[in-house]
């Protein structure tokens, strides 16, 4: 079977999206980034997005505990990980309970039809066994007893009937393979790699792969299997990258760029963890990790870094910046490089652990006490936190200045194609660190930027205090005089307003002028890219800005918006951009706004935008 | 002049003027590491000063070193990340008993049992004063202030039992108005490799004057203190002439100097003695001193050694990181 496909012809697909289902112990995500792999190998482009329950395992076979993992593969550029699937596998009566009505009219649908028992059925909610009441009518369904086909491929193994059943997700994995003509010998050497220290179970899920490939190639399913070509990405050297994976590396990348070492305090939270697991596998890079006791500490421990001349980051989610607040003041009031990466959850409070949203906006660019601007860079996807990371301790260390980056949950967890840069052409980063003790004063300022000077501990003759109460302007000591606060207030916020003067120029994509411009932020950019596509295609002039920089937002934004006859901010919340651009632009803006957790459809922006344009309906 | 690099006293005072109030016993606290900051001789700039937010967390301003007045509580973590990114300076953290064990017993308790290799001296004055005279988590049961008219109802913390159920290696007590033995504990804490934790009881004259005087006056000192020395019989009185020994129950009591007498060990490995003197009650004496010093490594250089570990296996190659994993090439084809 090595490198082999089905005897029968595959059919060319531009694209396809698959969804894989099942209980939370069922190892959807481990097929769903197996299956990934193998896309990103085959050199189509992709985007994923895995979907889970905050519950580690909620009880068993209901629809509470149900987790999914979604692909978008193609022979051409993918933005989202679309809509639709046009194939859903489901593990259960529960899996398909809460995914069927995603999957397209006439999608192909794989379902385990030993999990449908009576017991089940009722755990999922199902008043009448669907595979048999007609629910499925309309959907192509490939109906498949993986628990017997499974034990029968390992009956000679001598393993416990347990172990045997774990290994339907490979199952699972073989026929989707088959179903889309998928290189098996890779997969193969993956699962054995997988489960090194364990030969008899790299064995079992090899044979429960091979099984769901086999089953493909006898059954009769109409039309499959299928294959995608390779897509023409920009030529370079790609691997797959997941957003929080992104992050650390452009973190221990900006930390060499400036020749500092790095130090990341953090405390486990949903979805942020996987920034301080990347980051401490990676000490040998000069990265210190530190998994303090609570979010303050892990901020505050940070500043004490920072203050001793590292690059001091920290990464949380909502409740936890929450936490953070009073900490990135005093940052601010000491003028000191700080980033702070913020994995967007549904909130408020503890909400949506596992989902993503866009609603810490406002708690990043207002969210503090006191006149406290802080620049705030937004990333707009898994492969851009490489960068988004970089420009974010770029700003930090020539302008000290806490900075925050926001992610979500859906960047930070999903995956696509990464063209790995040019180590030589990232940028160079100066901390300009203070030495020189002839006319220093803690807060001396660079002209062009307003940067104070950064003495760190161990430099002679440069001895100070820093602290969190007023500083006069320029020496640094405590201050209450009245008139050098305002200075110092103002000062405060010049500096930040200054960071703007670095920008790059705005992109503006598709038409320069037209009906409508988009303007968007942070993860939505896939669903608008496409959205864009569609649209322009069916001739609507629309312009779309995607911001890196929320706050300061862009000197040119406003000459750009002004170009179009309506803007469009669609927004996964309740309208955070909208004020913002209001309150700091006086631009009045239309918005789309959706707080279920989920990303936007690339249907309902498009729909959004058809809206705003009188000649859409017409064409269309 | 002191040592090789000859620093003085002055050498240590800042040029900002102390705003502590009148009769404060934080100025003999801040006199007697001044005085014993260049018997260490370690150069200025390589000594920091950390606080939270007090009265005593005041004290960074009038050390001239390095320092950073901090937020409220958080003193030691911000130290804890200065020591893990800079291992080879000299940290020190100064806290009061709000700061300390109110909003920041959580950073105090992790920084003790992580064994960071800071100074930590805790100004207990058994009261708010930057807020003008709140019971603190040391006030006595009882205790009426402001906020507490009718007397606080929450019992307080035993600081020194707090640091070593905390896993502290070294753990002291002193008193501001002694300066002598205040400056002998300071150069012990100093020389001490990891967390050490220094207990100081500091009168507050003007919301809880007098907090101290049952234990510290000149005419009941020596009945009520008892000061530990290494290696010696735990003794205490006018003329040394009551002794603590174990007495039924596992209890320490008073008896009078002699075979009996229980011995100071403060490097023992196990906790029994050192929580026993820490938890003693009037009427029997409290502890002055070093009640426990032991040696674990700590964890700025655990941190350290694991980064050179890692080194050695696999010296840093950027771009093998971000190549690493599956990687494919797209032609230009």
């Amino acid at each position: 079977m090595q490198g082999q496909t089905s005897a029968r012809t595959p059919r060319n697909l531009d694209q396809a999206v698959v969804r894989f289902a099942g209980d939370s112990g069922d190892g959807m995500q481990l097929t769903g980034t197996e299956f990934t792999r193998e896309a990103a190998l085959h050199g189509n482009d992709l985007a994923t997005f895995p979907d889970f329950p905050a519950e580690i395992r909620a009880p068993a076979g209901t629809t509470a505990g149900v987790s999914g993992y979604q692909i978008q593969f193609a022979a051409h550029e993918v933005f989202s990980a679309g809509d639709q699937p046009d194939t859903l596998v489901a593990m259960n009566p529960a899996a398909l309970k809460v995914h069927l009505a995603d999957l397209k009219k006439s999608g192909l649908l794989v379902v385990n039809e030993a999990s449908f028992t009576p017991a089940d059925l009722t755990r999922a909610g199902w008043k009448s066994n669907p595979l048999t009441d007609g629910s499925l009518e309309g959907y192509r369904v490939i109906q498949v007893d993986f628990d017997k086909l499974v034990t029968l491929a390992c009956q000679d193994l001598g393993l416990p009937a347990k172990d045997v059943q774990r290994t339907k997700n490979f199952f699972a994995l073989g026929f989707v393979f088959w179903l889309y003509s998928r290189d098996t010998a890779r997969e193969e050497s993956s699962i054995r790699e997988r489960f090194a220290k364990r030969p008899d179970l790299a064995e079992a899920n090899v044979r429960a792969f091979k099984a769901g490939y086999y089953y493909g190639e006898t059954t009769e399913a109409a039309d499959a299997p299928y294959q995608i070509a390779p897509a023409r990405l920009q030529p370079g050297t790609y691997r797959n990258v997941m957003g929080s994976t992104a992050i650390a590396l452009g973190l221990i990348a900006a930390a060499r760029q400036a020749g500092l070492r790095l130090f990341f305090g953090s405390y486990p939270i949903t979805p942020a963890s996987d920034i301080l697991h990347e980051l401490a596998k990676h000490r040998q890079y000069g990265v210190t990790t530190f998994q303090a006791e609570d979010e303050i500490a892990a901020v505050t421990a940070s500043i004490g870094a920072s203050f001793g001349g590292a690059l001091g980051a920290t990464a949380s989610s909502g409740p936890g910046v929450a936490l953070k607040t009073e900490a990135i003041g005093l940052a601010l009031m000491i003028e000191l490089p700080l980033v702070i990466v913020v994995a967007q959850r549904g909130g408020p409070s503890t909400g949506l652990p596992t989902k993503t949203e866009q609603s810490d906006l406002f708690q990043a660019v207002y969210g503090r006490n006191g006149e406290s601007p802080v620049p705030v860079l937004a990333t707009r996807s898994p492969a851009d936190c490489f960068d988004a990371s970089i420009e974010a301790c770029r700003i930090a260390i020539e302008y000290r200045t806490p900075v925050i980056l926001l992610s979500d949950g859906a960047i930070g967890t999903g995956s696509e194609p990464w063209k790995l840069p040019d180590l030589e052409a990232l940028p160079r980063i100066d901390p300009k660190l203070r030495t020189d003790p002839v006319g220093f004063h803690p807060y001396d300022r660079d002209p062009e930027t307003l940067a104070r000077s950064w003495a760190v501990p161990g430099t002679k003759g440069l001895e100070h205090r820093l602290g969190g109460l007023e500083k006069d302007a320029l020496t640094g000591n405590v201050s209450y005089d009245a008139q050098n606060h305002e200075k110092m207030v103002r000062t405060r916020a010049e500096k930040v307003q200054r960071v703007a003067r670095t920008y790059p120029p705005t992109e503006v994509a598709g038409d320069p002028d037209g009906d409508v411009l988009v303007i968007s932020w942070g993860g939505t950019y896939g669903s608008v890219t496409q959205a864009l596509i569609d649209v322009r295609a069916k001739g609507v002039r629309v312009g779309h800005v995607h911001l890196r920089y929320i706050f300061p937002l862009p000197v040119d934004l406003l000459e750009i918006a002004g170009r179009y006859r309506n803007v469009l901010v669609p927004e996964l919340n309740l309208g955070q951009l909208r004020l913002h651009l209001r309150g700091q632009l006086g631009l009045e803006t239309v918005g789309l706004n959706k707080v279920q957790g989920k990303p936007f459809h690339v249907a309902e922006v498009r729909s959004a935008i058809e809206k705003l344009a009188p000649q859409a309906k017409e064409i269309a | 002049m002191t040592g090789k690099l000859n620093l003085a006293k002055k050498d240590f005072v800042s040029d900002q003027e102390v705003r502590w109030c009148p009769g404060c016993a934080d100025f003999a606290i801040l006199a007697t590491v001044q005085k014993v900051m260049p018997e260490l001789d370690i150069p200025r700039e390589n000594i920091v000063f950390v606080s939270g937010i007090g009265c005593s967390s005041r004290f960074p301003y009038y050390m001239n070193t390095y320092g950073m007045h901090g937020i409220h509580g958080r003193a030691p973590a911000i130290a804890t990340g200065l020591k893990m990114a800079r291992p080879e300076l000299t940290v020190f953290v100064v806290t009061g008993d709000g700061d300390g064990l109110s909003i920041g017993g959580n950073h105090l308790i992790h920084a003790l049992r992580r064994n960071v290799d800071l100074k930590i001296l805790l100004f207990d004055n058994r009261i708010y004063g930057l807020t003008k005279g709140q019971a603190s988590p040391t006030s006595e049961l009882g205790k009426k202030t402001k906020s507490s008219p009718y007397g606080t109802v929450d019992r307080p913390f035993n600081p020194l039992t707090l640091a070593l159920g905390a896993g502290a290696t070294f753990v002291a007590r002193s008193v501001a108005t002694d300066t002598a033995h205040l400056a002998q504990v300071l150069r012990r804490a100093a020389a001490h490799k990891g967390a050490a934790f220094v207990h100081i009881w500091q009168n507050c004259p003007v919301f809880n004057d007098a907090a101290f005087d049952e234990w510290s006056e000149r005419e009941v000192r020596d009945d009520a203190l008892l000061k530990l020395e290494h290696g010696k019989p735990l003794v205490f009185g006018k003329a040394k002439e009551k002794a603590l020994r174990i007495g039924d129950g596992f209890r320490l009591e008073a008896g009078a100097a002699g075979a009996s007498a229980l011995v100071h060990d403060e490097t023992r490995d196990d906790l029994a003695l050192a929580m026993a003197l820490a938890a003693l009650e009037p009427p029997l004496p409290q502890p002055m001193g070093v009640l426990r010093a032991v040696q674990r490594p700590t964890v700025d250089a655990l941190a350290r050694e694991q980064e050179e570990e890692a080194a050695r296996k696999r010296p840093p190659d950027l771009h093998a990181l971000l190549h690493s994993g599956d990687v494919w090439d797209v032609g230009t084809a």
